[in-house]
């Protein structure tokens, strides 16, 4: 079966004057998988993902998101990604109805096309009624999941995550899994960097970066299968003790 | 006890770990005194004028040139028609003029009384004043030794015409000088510190990777200002009119025209400092100290900038307010249309292109 690539990265690299961050990474992803982007603090993984989103300009190698280029075709890539950061990209001040008319906009959509995906986002996250409540009342748990539906108001290709499911509970964190099982389905790439291992075996195929390279790609059964370990924290444990590279 | 003392040093930690902070602490004082101590001066110095002598006798020769030697006056010209005494004052070329009638020593010494007309530009009430009675002392002093071995006493009586603003009223000096402080006030601080918000709440990155182009971001944070701005302008405009009794003798629509100018020109340093700036609250610091001070003391509203010496009068070159004082004084309190100004509306002009520029030089960069 023919996939489709949405990312193809091939010795990616980023030079911050002598100090490497990314160190010639190599990896593809494919349409609907849900890729987990891992490391530990330092490894390079938020600099690598903000070269795959149009943020920084890659010291060498080749990259393309969505079938652009990531030197030339920048404004292409940035329309056809979502994007959630690790502060959850919600306007505290604004209300929901409001932050999704935002994002509809500056994405480009038309007016009753964000009145239709406005009203669907709503039922969806059973946010019946808080149209009109500012973000800021919203409990963490609901934050999450608007500014995940918010980044693929407009059904881009892939979307980006940026340790989207920091400081949350459990129950939560797995419904928050349940709209990305959702989102994937429909055919968009899920691009996910995250901190939580048992996260990690949520994901179709897991990459691993230690000191700006990538250790470890394969699916987490594999890898689990590879390092005769019982679980992702364990295979993480054994590649990152190896790390030159620490924090932040 | 102890526990006092522990937080007591926690604070102290935290200050001295601020170094930023610190350093204009202390060193704020140190600047402020300095300047204050010599470009804040009341006392009139180097003041231009004009000498129109239609006698050019001995008298007023005598006068014209303890006047001219005076370290209080600097004689920019001699004119010879009132015609060119009223250009002269349009320009802004002068803040006074000196007029001696024809027959001047004649009619002192045949009447044993002579006229002498001292014309100032009021719409700086406060040097007006100063400068006719300097003027007025210089002229009494040559009296007083005319009159050394006089019988009857000579009298030179001078006759003093304040242009622009002849009830002396200090909003007309005021009024020009607060709304260039308004705007730049509002408009520098408020852009910083929206720009620097949207970095603060960590939604910046997430407009970064939106197709929408920083320009266009940086654009869209200014354009609420504008308006803000354009309502303050007319509130200000409004009461100084109706409430203040500051007339508004030039044209409303180039007043409007060059306030929107200016405005521009200080979003413009908004979006400048809040490149800089990593935290709302250095945003802010920023922007009073880098602009609250220095439009207060060099636009030349409160202390006129030929007072001050010579390096401070460079430096007030260099802020924007200062010109924005001129152009609008020119317009409301003296009636002149763009062709005085047009010299001052170019400089803001340039500045504000330069400003821009910057702004959006350092922002794409970062990006890299």
């Amino acid at each position: 079966m023919q996939s489709e690539k949405v990312i193809t990265a091939h010795e990616l690299t980023k030079r911050f004057g002598d100090f490497v961050a990314v160190n010639k990474i190599t990896f593809d992803v494919e349409k609907g998988e849900i890729f987990g982007f891992l490391g530990a603090n330092g490894a390079g993984k938020t600099t690598a993902m903000r070269m795959l989103c149009g943020l920084l300009l890659p010291t060498s190698g080749q990259a393309t998101v969505a079938g652009f280029d990531v030197y030339k075709q920048n404004e292409q890539i940035k329309k056809n990604i979502g994007y959630m950061s690790q502060k959850f990209s919600l306007y505290e001040d604004l209300t929901v109805s409001e932050n999704i008319r935002f994002y509809g906009g500056i994405y480009g959509l038309s007016d009753a096309h964000i009145k239709e995906k406005s009203a669907l986002l709503v039922k969806q996250l059973h946010l019946d009624g808080q149209e009109k409540t500012l973000v800021r009342a919203l409990p963490l748990g609901w934050k999450q999941k608007l500014a995940f539906s918010i980044a693929i108001v407009h059904d881009p290709a892939i979307v980006f995550l940026d340790e989207p499911t920091g400081g949350v509970d459990p129950v939560t964190r797995r419904e928050f899994w349940g709209l990305i099982y959702e989102a994937s389905a429909r055919g968009i790439t899920i691009f996910v960097t995250t901190h939580y291992m048992d996260e990690a075996e949520y994901c179709n195929r897991v990459s691993i970066m230690v000191d700006g390279r990538i250790d470890a790609l394969d699916t987490p059964a594999n890898l689990m299968k590879d390092y005769s370990a019982a679980s992702m924290d364990e295979v993480f444990l054994q590649l990152a003790r190896k790390a030159v590279r620490s924090g932040d | 006890m102890k526990q006092f003392l522990i937080f007591v040093k926690k604070e102290w930690l935290h200050i001295w770990r601020d170094r930023r902070t610190l350093f204009i602490l202390i060193w704020m004082p140190v600047v402020q005194i300095i300047l204050y101590g010599f470009a804040l001066t009341n006392e009139v110095k180097n003041s231009n004028i004009a000498i129109f002598d239609q006698s050019r006798d001995v008298a007023s020769l005598a006068i014209s040139d303890e006047i001219a030697a005076s370290r209080y006056f600097n004689l920019v010209k001699n004119v010879y028609s009132y015609k060119d005494i009223g250009a002269t004052f349009r320009q802004g070329k002068i803040r006074m003029a000196i007029v001696f009638p024809q027959n001047f020593r004649n009619d002192l010494l045949h009447t044993n009384s002579a006229q002498i007309q001292l014309i100032a530009d009021a719409s700086d009430p406060n040097t007006a004043n100063t400068l006719t009675n300097y003027a007025q002392s210089i002229i009494n002093d040559y009296q007083q030794s005319l009159n050394q071995n006089q019988q009857l006493p000579y009298t030179i009586k001078a006759q003093v015409r304040m242009l622009y603003n002849p009830e002396l009223k200090g909003a007309y000096s005021f009024v020009p000088g607060v709304m260039a402080l308004v705007l730049m006030l509002v408009c520098t601080m408020m852009t910083s510190i929206a720009i620097v918000r949207e970095k603060e709440m960590g939604t910046m990155e997430v407009i970064l990777v939106s197709p929408l182009k920083p320009f266009r971001i940086i654009i869209a944070k200014a354009v609420p200002y504008l308006f803000v701005s354009l309502v303050n302008i007319i509130t200000i405009l409004l009461l100084s009119v109706y409430v203040l009794g500051v007339p508004i003798v030039g044209s409303l629509w180039l007043l409007m025209a060059e306030s929107t100018l200016f405005t521009i020109t200080s979003l413009s340093l908004g979006i400048l400092i809040s490149n800089g700036a990593k935290t709302q609250q250095s945003a802010m610091f920023t922007s009073m100290m880098s602009l609250f001070l220095p439009t207060l003391l060099f636009s030349g509203f409160l202390f006129p900038i030929e007072n001050m010496p010579m390096p401070l009068q460079v430096i007030s070159n260099v802020v924007p307010s200062k010109w924005f004082y001129i152009i609008i004084k020119d317009i409301m309190i003296k009636g002149l249309g763009f062709g005085a100004v047009w010299e001052e509306t170019l400089i803001l002009v340039g500045m504000t292109a330069i400003l821009l520029g910057i702004s959006i030089y350092k922002f794409k960069i970062r990006l890299a």
